[in-house]
């Protein structure tokens, strides 16, 4: 199925992709009564946040992300994505890390869980993200900048 | 430790599956997605329209629950107050969204799909997380 006026979007695939995404949250919130906010996780896998949650249920998290990835990517066949170079994706990787951090989230933790709890924080900071970003793509776009090859 | 463990375990298979099978491990769909005022692709869209629904589904069941199925007890943010804190860390997480197409559970999950390229940027991700703890003056 395609979307009239956007022949490269796939909707079902995204609803079905998040349909998962929720439900892997839902798990996380009724089985173990948390937030699955990556960031959080993986500062608490990697001993940068201290956490009630166990390090090994954290680990056991981040573990499963690639595992989850693995078991569609296997499935799908078809042209692997391609990825930014390098210094792009060290440069975005920092920025990321230390902005979500700050923030205390990013698109799981506030988009995700927060958002539907109608958390006021988490509204706020996905707009916020979400402005910051398509102010990023637009400046980059009209500057010019093509990071994906 | 097996109960504390097999729930995230399991969350976490799900969560790298949705994300996978939504685009979100693609950077040229999610900069797709970001690039409002250009070639627009709303595909992220029904991703995040599908996962706030479930999930709000689960938070009217969570306030019904007296403590989760395999924990002693809920442990949840309870904040409500918003801080430059919060919005500046937003905005700046936002920059590093759109810069390469990647937040953090999609640059996890891509550890399976492009590990070399994943793994940079989780590193600089990791850094860039510990330079917020080092700032806060607790490392």
């Amino acid at each position: 199925m395609t979307l009239p006026g956007f022949p490269d979007a796939a909707p079902l695939a995204g609803l079905a992709g998040g349909v998962l995404i929720g439900l892997a949250a839902a798990l996380m919130l009724l089985g173990a009564g948390r937030i699955a906010g990556v960031s959080g996780i993986a500062a608490r896998a990697f001993g940068i946040a201290s956490s009630s949650m166990p390090r090994a249920g954290a680990w056991a998290f981040v573990i499963g992300l690639p595992l989850g990835a693995l078991i569609v990517a296997s499935f799908s066949g078809g042209a692997a994505p391609a990825f930014a170079g390098p210094v792009t994706l060290a440069i975005a990787g920092l920025i990321v890390g230390f902005g979500t951090r700050l923030g205390s989230g990013c698109t799981s933790g506030h988009g995700v869980c927060g958002m539907s709890r109608l958390s006021q924080r988490s509204l706020v900071a996905t707009a916020t993200f979400m402005i910051t970003g398509f102010a990023t793509v637009a400046a980059m776009n009209a500057l010019g900048l093509e990071v994906l090859p | 430790m097996i109960r504390e463990t097999l729930v995230p375990l399991g969350s976490g298979v799900i969560f790298g599956a949705g994300l996978t099978l939504g685009g979100m491990t693609d950077p040229a769909r999610v900069r797709g997605f970001l690039d409002l005022f250009g070639a627009w692709d709303p595909t992220l869209a029904f991703v995040m329209g599908g996962a706030v629904l479930v999930m709000a589904m689960a938070w009217l069941l969570q306030r019904r629950m007296l403590r989760p199925f395999f924990a002693d007890g809920f442990s949840l943010p309870d904040r409500n107050d918003l801080t430059p804190r919060l919005i500046g860390g937003s905005a700046l997480f936002g920059i590093g969204w759109g810069i390469a197409g990647l937040c953090p559970g999609p640059g996890i999950a891509a550890l399976a799909i492009e590990p070399l390229s994943a793994a940079i940027f989780l590193i600089a991700m990791l850094v860039g997380m510990f330079a917020v703890r080092l700032l806060e003056g607790n490392a």
